[in-house]
C-alpha cells in the first residue's frame, strides 16, 4: 500500500469533512450575533425565537467542527512528519496561536453562552456571545494564514534544508492571505445565508399549507393562528425575517466571494501560474475564458493537455481575469510546464526520503479535471444559490411563499449548494498545487528554494498499513455521525421554534400541573 | 544552556499538567457515567457538571499539540508518526465522547442514549488511556532512528510503560472525577465521591506515582526527587482530608501531586523531549528538537499576553457556573415534535 496515496486520501477526505462544518459555525455565528443584537436593542420577541432556534442549530453543528478539528491538529505530525519538520519553524506558529488566543475563546465562551440564559445579565450574555463568535472568525484568520504559507510561502529563509521564519509579520499579512480571508468568510456567510432561507421557506410554506396564514386578493400575506404559541404571529415574524435575513445574506456572500475571488485569480496567475492554467485548461498561451472545454482521451485513459478543445470561449475574459485588460495573454500550460522543469526540475532527487519515488518524473501539471472542474463548480454552486436567494426574495416579497411543495424542496436542496461550493473551492485550491505541498514563491526577490514536494512531506516511518487503518476508521465514524448530525438538523429544523425554547409548548400542556421551581436549570444536557 | 527551548519545554510541561488537572475530571466523569451512576437523573446530573466547560478544558490539549508543532517540530513529527495507532485510537475515542456529550441529550429513544452513554464512558476510557500510554512513551522513548522516524513497524511502541502510563491517567482521571462530584455536586454523587476518595484515593494514583518513580530513578535528578517529595505531601494531604471530608483541600492535595508528580517526570526527561531507544546519540532534545530563537521568542511575546487571559476567562466560567448540580435541578428532558 503507498503511504502517499492513503495518506493524501485520508487528508482530503478528514479536512473536507471538517470543512462542511466550519463554514456552518463561522456564518451562522455572525448571524446569531446579529440576532441576538436586534433582540437586545429592540427587545422583539420574535428575535429572542430566532437566537434559540438558530442557537440549536448551530451547536449541533457546532460540536462537530470541535471533534472532526481534534483530528486536523495532529494530523500533520501523523502522516506528514517530514512536512512537519520542513515547515515547523513557521508553520506551528499560527497553529499555536490559533488554539491559545481563538479555541479557548471560542469554546470556554460558547459553554458560558449556552448554559448562560439566565445566568448571568442580558447584556454580558450578549458579549460572551460576541466573544465566542470572534474566535471562530479569528480561529479562520489563523489556519489560513498556515494555508496561505503553503500556497505563498513568505517571511523566511531557507537554513539548513528548512524553511525558518524570520518576519512573522510577512507570515501574518501574506497578501494570499488577506485575500484568502475575506473569500472564506463571504463563503461561510453564503452557507449561513441559504441555510436561513431555506428553512424559513419551509416553515413559511407550512404555515400556508397547513391554513395557518392565507393571502389576499393581491397576494399579500394574511398572516394567522392556531391559537398556540408556537404557531401565532410571532412565530410568523421569525421565519419571515429569518427568510429574508437569508437571502439578503445569501447574495450579498456571492457578490463579497466573486469579488474577492477575481482579486484570487489574479494574484494565483503571479504565485501558481500553472494552477490557473491547469484551473482553465489552457494548454497554449491565449486571452480567452473558456467556459467549457472538453477533452478527447487517449487510448490509454489519460488526457493529455493538446486534446483539450475549447467548446465555448469569450475571447479577452481571461485576460480581463488575469490582467484586467482584454489583450495580455495568459500563459499556457505548455509555455509554463518548461520553465518548471528548469527551475525546480524534471525529476525528483535522489534522495532516500523520496523512497521509492526517488530520481522519477516530475509531472507538473495538476490533475485537470479536479482543478478545471473544482474552479467551475464552486462558482456555479455559489450562483445557483444566489439566484435561489434572489427568486425567493423576489418571490417572497409580499410577505409569504407560494403552497407549492416543488418549490419548497428546491429551497431546501438550495440550501446544499453553498457547502458543495466550499468543498469545490478547497478540492480545487489544494489540488492544484500539487505536485508541491509548499509551493515554490516565484518572486524572483523572494525566497529561494522553500517548496516542498508533496512525495518528500509524508512520513518516512509510517507503514502504509497503520494510515489504511487510520483512513478507514476515520472515514467510517464520520459516516456515521454525518448521518446522525443530518437527522438532528432535520429534526430540530422541524420542530420550529419551540425546538430552541420548548416553554413555548410546555405552558399550553402543563398550566395546570406545579410550575418547575426556580432552581431548575433552563438548559441541560 | 538554551533559554528558550527550556522556557518552551516548561511551558508544554504545564499545558500537558492543566489538560490533565482539567480534562482529568471530564473524562473521569464520562467514565463514571458508566461505572457509578445508576439512572437517567444521575446520569444527566453527570453530564451537566462538566456542561458548560469541558471543551474549553479540552482545548489545553489542543494547546499543548499546537505548541509542540509550533516549539518543537522535530518532537512533533516524531512523537505523532511513531505512535501513530494509539493517536488514532485516541483521537476516534475524543470524536465520540465530544459529540456524545451534546448528541445524547437530544436523542429521544432510551436506546440511543444507552449508546451515546456507552461512547462517553468507553471514549473517556480509551482518550485517557492512550493519552497517558503516549505520555508515558515520551519520558521511556520510541525506537527511533538518526532521522526521528520510528523503526520497527507499527507496534513497535507498545510496552509495559505504555501500559503503566495508560493505567496512570485512567487513575488519575478517576479520582479527578470523584473529588469534582463531591465539590460540584449535592446529594448521591456527592456522597460517592467521599465515600470513594476516603477509601481508595491512594489506589487511583498508585500507577502515576509508580511512573514517576520509576522515571525519576531512570534519570535520577536532585530536583525531581525534590518535586516528588512535594508529590507525595500532596497526595498524603488528600488523603487525611478526604478522611474528614474537607472536599476542598482533598481536590488540592491532589493537583498538588499532578503538578508536582507530572513536574518531576518532565524534569527528570530534561533536556531530552523524546530519548530513543535504539541509540542515545539519536535523542531528541531541547536542542535539537526546537525551533529557532525568533520563533521561540514570538510565541512566547503571544503566550505571555494572551495566557494569562485564557486563565482570567477560565477562571470567570468557573466561577459562573459554581452552584453545585443536584438530581431536583435537572429540568424535563426536552422531546422536539414538528410543529
Ligand atoms: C476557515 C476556517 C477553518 C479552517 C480552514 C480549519 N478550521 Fe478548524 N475550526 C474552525 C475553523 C477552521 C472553527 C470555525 O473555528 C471551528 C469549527 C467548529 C468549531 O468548533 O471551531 C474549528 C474547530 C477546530 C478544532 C477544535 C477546537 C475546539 O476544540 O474548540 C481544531 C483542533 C481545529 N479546528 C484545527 C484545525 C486544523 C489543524 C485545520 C487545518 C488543517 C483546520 N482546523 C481547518
Ligand atoms: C478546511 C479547508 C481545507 C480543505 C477542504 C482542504 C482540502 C485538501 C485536499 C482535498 C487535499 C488533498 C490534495 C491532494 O491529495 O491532492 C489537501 C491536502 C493538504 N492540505 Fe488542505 N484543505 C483545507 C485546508 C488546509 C489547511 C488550512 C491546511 C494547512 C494549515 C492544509 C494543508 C494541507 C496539507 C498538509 C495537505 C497534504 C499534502 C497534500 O496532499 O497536498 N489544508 N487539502
Ligand atoms: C464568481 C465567483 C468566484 C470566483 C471568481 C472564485 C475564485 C476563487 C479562486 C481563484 C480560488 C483559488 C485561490 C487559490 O488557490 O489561491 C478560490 C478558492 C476558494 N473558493 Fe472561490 N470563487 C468564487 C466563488 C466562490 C463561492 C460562491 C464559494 C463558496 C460559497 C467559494 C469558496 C471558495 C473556497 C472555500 C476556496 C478555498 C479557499 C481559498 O483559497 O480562499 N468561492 N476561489
Amino acid at each position: 500500500m503507498d503511504p502517499l496515496e492513503v495518506a493524501r486520501w485520508q487528508f482530503g477526505i478528514t479536512t473536507v469533512y471538517h470543512f462542511l462544518m466550519v463554514p456552518l459555525t463561522i456564518g451562522l455565528g455572525i448571524v446569531l450575533v446579529a440576532m441576538q443584537t436586534a433582540w437586545h436593542r429592540t427587545g422583539k420577541e420574535q428575535y429572542l425565537r430566532m437566537t434559540k432556534f438558530w442557537g440549536k442549530i448551530f451547536m449541533i453543528n457546532f460540536i462537530m467542527g470541535v471533534a472532526t478539528g481534534l483530528v486536523q491538529e495532529f494530523q500533520f505530525g501523523m502522516a506528514w512528519s517530514e512536512y512537519s519538520r520542513f515547515v515547523g519553524d513557521v508553520f506551528g506558529a499560527p497553529l499555536a496561536m490559533e488554539a491559545l488566543i481563538a479555541f479557548f475563546l471560542e469554546s470556554v465562551f460558547i459553554g458560558i453562552w449556552v448554559f448562560g440564559w439566565g445566568r448571568v445579565r442580558p447584556r454580558i450574555h450578549l458579549t460572551v456571545l460576541w466573544l465566542a463568535v470572534a474566535g471562530s472568525v479569528v480561529s479562520a484568520y489563523f489556519i489560513l494564514a498556515a494555508n496561505a504559507f503553503m500556497q505563498h510561502p513568505v517571511g523566511i529563509e531557507y537554513v539548513d534544508g528548512r524553511a525558518q521564519m524570520v518576519d512573522f509579520w510577512a507570515v501574518m499579512t501574506n497578501p494570499t492571505l488577506l485575500i484568502h480571508f475575506p473569500h472564506t468568510i463571504f463563503g461561510a456567510l453564503a452557507v449561513a445565508g441559504s441555510m436561513l432561507l431555506g428553512i424559513g421557506w419551509y416553515h413559511l410554506w407550512k404555515r400556508r399549507k397547513e391554513g395557518i396564514d392565507t393571502v389576499d386578493d393581491n397576494g399579500y400575506v394574511v398572516v394567522g393562528t392556531t391559537g398556540s404559541k408556537a404557531r401565532d404571529e410571532v412565530d410568523y415574524k421569525g421565519w419571515r425575517s429569518s427568510f429574508r435575513w437569508g437571502g439578503w445574506i445569501a447574495i450579498v456572500a456571492f457578490l463579497g466571494t466573486a469579488f474577492t475571488g477575481h482579486t484570487q485569480a489574479q494574484m494565483m496567475i503571479q504565485q501558481q501560474p500553472l494552477k490557473m492554467a491547469a484551473a482553465e485548461a489552457a494548454c497554449h498561451d491565449g486571452t480567452g475564458f473558456s467556459v467549457l472545454s472538453v477533452a478527447s482521451r487517449d487510448s490509454d485513459g489519460a488526457t493529455t493537455c493538446d486534446d483539450v478543445v475549447g467548446v465555448f470561449e469569450i475571447p479577452g475574459l481571461l485576460s480581463f481575469l488575469a490582467h484586467n485588460d482584454f489583450t495580455t495573454p495568459v500563459e499556457g500550460v505548455n509555455s509554463l510546464i518548461p520553465k518548471y522543469q528548469e527551475a525546480y526540475g524534471t525529476h525528483l532527487p535522489d534522495d532516500p526520503r523520496y523512497g521509492e519515488r526517488a530520481g522519477s518524473e516530475i509531472e507538473y501539471l495538476p490533475i485537470m479535471e479536479v482543478t478545471y472542474w473544482g474552479f467551475r463548480l464552486m462558482i456555479t454552486f455559489g450562483g445557483v444559490a444566489a439566484a435561489a436567494a434572489a427568486f425567493g426574495l423576489w418571490i417572497g416579497r409580499k410577505g409569504t411563499v407560494p403552497h407549492d411543495t416543488t418549490l419548497m424542496n428546491m429551497a431546501w436542496l438550495s440550501i446544499l449548494a453553498p457547502f458543495a461550493a466550499n468543498s469545490a473551492g478547497w478540492v480545487f485550491t489544494e489540488m492544484g498545487r500539487q505536485p508541491f505541498t509548499v509551493a515554490p514563491n516565484p518572486d524572483p526577490t523572494g525566497v529561494d528554494q522553500v517548496w516542498q514536494f508533496t512525495a518528500a512531506a509524508v512520513s518516512p516511518g509510517v507503514t502504509g498499513q497503520e494510515i489504511v487503518f487510520s483512513l478507514i476508521a476515520l472515514t467510517l465514524i464520520y459516516a456515521l455521525l454525518l448521518v446522525v448530525e443530518v437527522v438532528l438538523l432535520v429534526r430540530y429544523t422541524k420542530g420550529g421554534h419551540p425546538a430552541g425554547m420548548p416553554e413555548l409548548l410546555a405552558d399550553e400542556h402543563n398550566d395546570d400541573e406545579d410550575k418547575p421551581s426556580s432552581d431548575v436549570l433552563a438548559f441541560a444536557y | 544552556m538554551e533559554v528558550l527551548p527550556t522556557l518552551w519545554f516548561i511551558l508544554i510541561a504545564v499545558l500537558w499538567i492543566g489538560y490533565l488537572v482539567l480534562d482529568g475530571f471530564d473524562l473521569g466523569i464520562g467514565m463514571l457515567m458508566k461505572v457509578w451512576a445508576k439512572n437517567e437523573s444521575q446520569r444527566r446530573v453527570l453530564l451537566n457538571s462538566i456542561g458548560p466547560v469541558w471543551d474549553g478544558n479540552e482545548v489545553w490539549l489542543v494547546t499543548a499539540a499546537g505548541a509542540t508543532f509550533a516549539a518543537f517540530p522535530h518532537w512533533y513529527a516524531s512523537m505523532f508518526a511513531g505512535l501513530y495507532i494509539p493517536l488514532t485510537l485516541a483521537l476516534l475515542a475524543l470524536i465520540l465522547r465530544a459529540v456524545s456529550i451534546e448528541y445524547r441529550g437530544k436523542s429521544h429513544s432510551q436506546i440511543a442514549r444507552n449508546l451515546w452513554t456507552w461512547a462517553m464512558a468507553g471514549g473517556s476510557f480509551v482518550a485517557a488511556f492512550t493519552i497517558g500510554a503516549m505520555l508515558a512513551l515520551t519520558t521511556t522513548g520510541l525506537p527511533l532512528n538518526e532521522y526521528g522516524d520510528r523503526v520497527g513497524g507499527p507496534f513497535a511502541w507498545l510496552n509495559g510503560w505504555a501500559i503503566l502510563g495508560g493505567l496512570a491517567v485512567v487513575g488519575i482521571s478517576l479520582a479527578q472525577g470523584w473529588a469534582f462530584l463531591t465539590l460540584k455536586t449535592l446529594g448521591a454523587p456527592r456522597a460517592a465521591g467521599n465515600r470513594q476518595l476516603r477509601r481508595y484515593l491512594p489506589l487511583y494514583f498508585l500507577p502515576a506515582a509508580s511512573w514517576a518513580i520509576m522515571v525519576v530513578m531512570r534519570y535520577p535528578k536532585v530536583s525531581a526527587w525534590a518535586m516528588l517529595t512535594i508529590a507525595a505531601l500532596g497526595l498524603a494531604v488528600a488523603w487525611l482530608a478526604s478522611g474528614r471530608r474537607k472536599e476542598g483541600l482533598t481536590f488540592t492535595g491532589m493537583v498538588v501531586f499532578i503538578v508536582f508528580g507530572v513536574g518531576a517526570i518532565f524534569t527528570a526527561l530534561f533536556p531530552n523531549v523524546l530519548p530513543s531507544t535504539i541509540n542515545e546519540a539519536y535523542n531528541l532534545t531541547v536542542a535539537t528538537a526546537s525551533s529557532s530563537d525568533y520563533t521561540l521568542t514570538i510565541m512566547a511575546i503571544v503566550t505571555a499576553v494572551f495566557f494569562p487571559l485564557v486563565l482570567a476567562y477560565s477562571v470567570w466560567s468557573y466561577w459562573v457556573f459554581r452552584q453545585r448540580l443536584g438530581e431536583q435541578h435537572i429540568p424535563e428532558s426536552v422531546v422536539v415534535t414538528p410543529v
